[in-house]
């Protein structure tokens, strides 16, 4: 690949490395988003659709007004976190499946710890932290779990998450079923409700909960770990060379533990605010597919944290819209589907163009 | 539990294990073909899930089951060619793109899957083979489909070819080290694009035993994740095809525990027995890691596996 | 505020008319001009709408509504049971002004249906479950609901006559009441007709879960099940796997007669039609819709599926009568009853629409199973 050479700085046209990959970064996903957007045209035309219509209700339903970009915000809410659960390990070179295990566990330890806190009377401002300390903690643990096995058993880290996951999902319906079920939860089988006084509730001014804060306050937060810190710094060289770092003597097995611990308790939080916000007590609900959807955006964010946000809000975006697209075109609900696995697709392809768009790279000849 | 009871759950665990273990087989099949080669596809629940609705569809409309199948391992092969094609590109990483063809495989088939729900397409048959059994159950057990055998075949055949054949060969030193493979002038993108392609085929077919034998529906909750689950067993069969027969039979065996355990009474617990695939397959992998023999099997441009 | 908007608003203003089952004929009178005022209906499904069960069941009947003048029905499906339905009803109400919302899966209720109820008071909510109580949730939510159990005690006393091995296999999603009083009326009923009857039931765990059901119905019949029936949102590979292993079968929620041409006997079906129709009247009447409705035979909201190649002429019999006894309301649980334990959990004669029925938790003597 002789393109491949050309990634050297285009200095020689007045452009620093710097600049050209912030170019980069901002032409090539809209470039890719224009690509599905004439891709899925096609696709409609060929159905005998409009693409007017649907890409209009895509826009009414996602942003078009003060309800819609709330819905969408509080759609992406789980996603940024279960993201970012995806994002982190996957900087050190694991691929976690098991953000869907980690939120299900955490939600409902959260839910469990509330019972004693809820009945012993203990204020919300006591209760909540520990109840989103006790998701985190869980969460951290049973994916830490993965990165554990990973490093010390040498056991595959996407098996045994993917495999935690299921488990996962068997712990908590056992718990929902059996020791925990509220009894009043007849048909549901539920924990005890939390009640309103431990209900987090929406942003002041908006319809959209919390955890769409933490989660862009952690974004942030783990941007900067990853990005600005030797912890950081460690855990990219980790995942560049597994024998490099080791050589280098940077605690390998720590920083994989960590990643994972880091990435659990993004998903346990995530567990905590459906808990806490969305259904105030815990149950097979939990199990939504959040955490699948996350890898999804990580991808697209391409494991950057702070890009993880507006990935998740895209997500969101289509999924608010989906229900209007079904209602006014008659159109299944798999068709946020397709779309999204066009988007998917164009996307990952379009990473072949980084460094290797003719007008931003210098010409041979001006090279010096 | 008496005799007869452990007698009904052994029987129930064998039934089990050839009635569930065949789309395993064919994914798992079909993966490491793909990792064989140095690429991995992810995705192959996105072919599982297309394959099950292209057979059912086809099947439909044609009358025909066998064209049903063939039509689900082309719809496979079109996805594992694009994944392949995709793959080549510098800079591209297999992974994202597989997740990215899980979520269109199955976005398709979900779309175009809507009419296929009601109608009733024509089945596979199965094979009597406990004819000579005067118990019902046994004779019920050992009613097999074809396909399982083709799995098995496909399994042995695999085998002796990646171990014995040229093809094999390249195959295999392409997913070791692709450096070598090109000084041997061998076109490592074209070999890992057939290979995944070959591989989506494969998937392709374990759809159609879904939807036309076992269960043998079309609905969308049809896989529910038993492709991803397929993928992650290649690494548990440490790339083996041998080893991907034995995985698949433990999962479908297992799988079959949680109900005849309810049939026999035993039913406290249940939604751990429901999850004995999962908690057995952790154990094991738990279990055999570390072993000496196990690093040494996994192929060496994996990007998974690193 | 125009007077157009507040005579719909008066229109869909709630009022209680709690309690008897099906009393829709109410009769508060409305103007003309306030009867033509739009109505769109906004129906949420958890499932596809064709997925031969529990959605099906629904959105086969809202076609009704669709035929009413004036009425606009808009849908969603496959809206899981988190926020997300919340939105959609939201998004209803906001994007499509949609001022009446059928929201058709149990989990919906608490606490989705009732907190945007409580967000949107003009708009009315009416949710597939007896869950509305008039002390505590919004009035303009509201609860509507068919005793499926009936039809399928009527399967029982149609599998009792079927079988021949005395042993009725029952695929179960959840140990929930409404399941338990599914699997309890079978056993009631087939014990009616045939007094050796037992029950036998697997829970798979899951509402949907295609590949497990199907084990389920296999291992029920390596167990000596020869009749299957089932409680799960899609009976069709229930169904399907009882009869490629040539065992008779009892449908659920939909008909799945045409899936099973030897060995059907009949199956338990909703017909929330008349429901619905209530609503369609009501709606174009411009009256008030009422906030509970609840029935079962003896006002017209169950069906037992024509009787296939499975059911003897004994059974069909049996059957037609067991229908014109639950028509006349006549009690299926008649104590003293004992669950599979040995406590008596039913003392006497329990109306079939009493409430206690609804906190189910045990499973009677005669059905081997457990629900822990």
């Amino acid at each position: 690949m002789s393109v491949m050479a050309s990634s050297a700085p285009a200095a020689s046209r007045g452009l620093n490395p710097r600049a050209v990959r912030m170019i980069e970064a901002i032409l090539i996903p809209i470039g890719a988003l224009v690509v599905s957007a004439l891709l899925f045209s096609i696709f409609l035309i060929l159905l005998g659709k409009s693409p007017a219509q649907f890409f209009n209700l895509i826009w009414v339903g996602g942003f078009g007004s003060a309800f819609s970009i709330q819905n969408t915000l509080q759609r992406s809410a789980p996603l940024i976190l279960t993201g970012l659960a995806f994002a982190i390990p996957a900087r050190i070179g694991l691929t976690l499946l098991g953000a869907e295990g980690a939120l299900v566990l955490g939600g409902f330890t959260a839910a469990a710890i509330a019972i004693p806190l809820v009945t012993g009377g203990w204020p919300a401002f006591i209760g909540l932290p520990i109840m989103a300390a006790t998701a985190m903690a869980t969460g951290a643990a049973w994916i830490g779990i993965a990165g554990w096995l990973r490093h010390y058993r040498g056991v595959n880290e996407t098996i045994s998450s993917l495999l935690l996951g299921y488990i996962a999902i068997a712990i908590m319906n056992f718990f929902v079923e059996g020791a925990l079920r509220d009894p009043g939860s007849a048909n549901k089988p539920s924990t005890m409700p939390i009640g309103d006084a431990y209900r987090v509730g929406p942003i002041p001014g908006t319809s959209v909960h919390w955890g769409l804060a933490a989660g862009i306050i952690l974004a942030v937060l783990l941007y900067i770990l990853m990005t600005r810190t030797t912890f950081g710094f460690a855990a990219r060289m980790t995942g560049g060379n597994v024998r490099a770092a080791q050589a280098q003597g940077l605690p390998v097995g720590f920083l994989v533990v960590a990643c994972c611990a880091i990435a659990g308790a993004c998903a346990g939080l995530a567990g905590f605010y459906e808990v806490a916000a969305v259904h105030g007590q815990a149950n097979a609900s939990l199990v939504a597919g959040y955490g699948f959807t996350g890898i999804l955006v990580a991808f697209l964010a391409r494991q950057n944290p702070l890009a993880v946000v507006p990935v998740a809000i895209m997500f969101g975006a289509l999924a608010a819209a989906g229900g209007l697209v079904q209602r006014r075109m008659g159109m299944p609900d798999a068709t946020v589907l397709v779309l999204q696995g066009i988007i998917f697709v164009v996307l990952l392809v379009s990473e072949t163009f980084y460094g290797r768009i003719p007008f931003l790279q210098p010409k041979t000849g001006e090279r010096t | 539990m008496n005799h007869s009871e452990l007698f009904i759950v052994l029987i129930a665990m064998i039934g089990g294990a050839i009635r569930v273990s065949t789309p395993f087989m064919f994914v798992a099949l079909g993966e490491t073909l793909t990792e064989k080669s140095g690429r991995i596809n992810l995705g192959l629940e996105g072919n599982l899930v297309l394959g099950a609705m292209v057979a059912y569809a086809g099947s439909y409309t044609t009358g025909s089951a066998w064209l049903g199948v063939l039509m689900a391992g082309c719809s496979g092969l079109v996805l594992g060619a694009m994944h392949g094609y995709i793959c080549k590109l510098p800079k591209v990483n297999d992974i994202a793109v597989g997740i990215a063809f899980m979520s269109f495989g199955t976005g398709l088939a979900f779309f175009f899957g809507k009419p296929y729900i009601q109608p009733l397409a024509p089945k596979l048959q199965a094979i009597p083979l406990g004819f000579w059994s005067s118990d019902p159950n046994i004779a019920q057990a050992l009613q097999v489909n074809p396909l399982f055998f083709v799995g098995i075949a496909l399994a042995i055949f695999m085998w002796w070819a990646l171990a014995n054949t040229r093809w094999g060969l390249i195959v295999r030193m392409t997913g070791d080290s692709a450096a070598s493979a090109r000084a041997m002038g061998v076109s490592v993108d074209l070999v890992r694009l057939l290979a995944t392609a070959v591989g989506g085929f494969m998937a392709g077919v374990g759809g159609a035993f879904l939807s036309l034998y076992y269960p043998g529906s079309w609905n969308e909750g049809l896989s529910s994740g038993q492709g991803l689950m397929a993928v992650a067993l290649v690494i548990f069969a440490r790339w083996d095809p041998i080893k991907c027969v034995y995985a698949a039979l433990l999962f479908g065996a297992a799988g079959a525990l949680g109900p005849s355990l309810q049939s026999i009474g035993i039913s406290q617990g249940y939604y751990f027995f429901n999850a004995a695939p999962y908690i057995l397959t952790l154990f094991i992998m738990i279990a055999s890691a570390r072993s000496k023999s196990a690093a040494r099997e996994v192929p060496g441009e994996l990007s998974l596996a690193k | 505020m125009n007077k157009m908007t507040v005579s719909r608003r008066s229109i869909l203003k709630t009022g209680l008319k709690a309690g008897a089952a099906g009393l829709a004929a109410s009769a508060l009178p409305f103007g003309l001009a306030r009867a033509q005022s739009p109505i769109t209906l906004g129906a949420v499904y958890v499932g596809p709408r064709d997925d031969f069960g529990w959605n099906q069941a629904h959105a086969v009947a809202m076609d009704i509504l669709k035929q009413v003048p004036g009425v606009t029905v808009i849908e969603e499906e496959n809206v899981p049971e988190t926020d997300a339905v919340a939105q959609s009803m939201e998004s209803m109400i906001n994007l499509d002004g949609a001022n009446l919302i059928l929201a058709t899966s149990f989990g919906y209720y608490k606490p989705f249906v009732v907190e945007t109820a409580k967000k949107y008071p003009d708009v009315q909510f009416r949710h597939a479950a007896p869950l509305w109580n008039a002390d505590t949730d919004p009035k303009n939510a509201g609860s509507y609901f068919c005793y499926l159990n009936q039809a399928h005690y009527v399967d029982g006393v149609a599998a009792g006559l079927c079988t021949k091995s005395n042993k009725i296999g029952f695929v179960a999603a959840k140990p929930i009441p409404s399941v338990l009083s599914n699997i309890n009326s079978v056993l009631l009923g087939a014990k009616s007709t045939n007094p050796d009857a037992t029950v036998q039931v697997i829970f798979t765990g899951e509402w949907s879960l295609p590949v497990r059901e199907a084990e389920a119905a296999n291992a029920l019949i390596d167990a000596g099940c020869d009749v299957i029936t089932c409680h799960v949102d899609s009976p069709k590979v229930v169904i399907q796997t009882a009869e490629s292993r040539g065992a008779k079968s009892c449908g659920h929620n939909a008909s799945q007669a045409p899936l099973a041409p030897n060995g059907f006997i009949t199956g338990a079906e909703y017909k929330w039609e008349t429901i619905y129709k209530i609503y369609a009247d009501d709606l174009a009447k411009g009256e008030e819709l009422p906030n509970f409705i609840a029935g079962g035979y003896h006002n017209d909201m169950l069906r037992n599926t024509a009787y296939g190649a499975g059911a003897t002429p004994e059974a069909m019999k049996a059957a037609d009568a067991a229908i014109e006894g639950l028509k006349a309301k006549k009690p299926i649980y008649v104590g003293p009853l004992k669950d599979n334990k040995g406590n008596v959990v039913i003392e006497g004669t329990m109306d079939n629409y009493d409430p206690v029925l609804d906190g189910m938790n045990y499973l009677l003597e005669g059905v081997q199973g457990s629900i822990t």
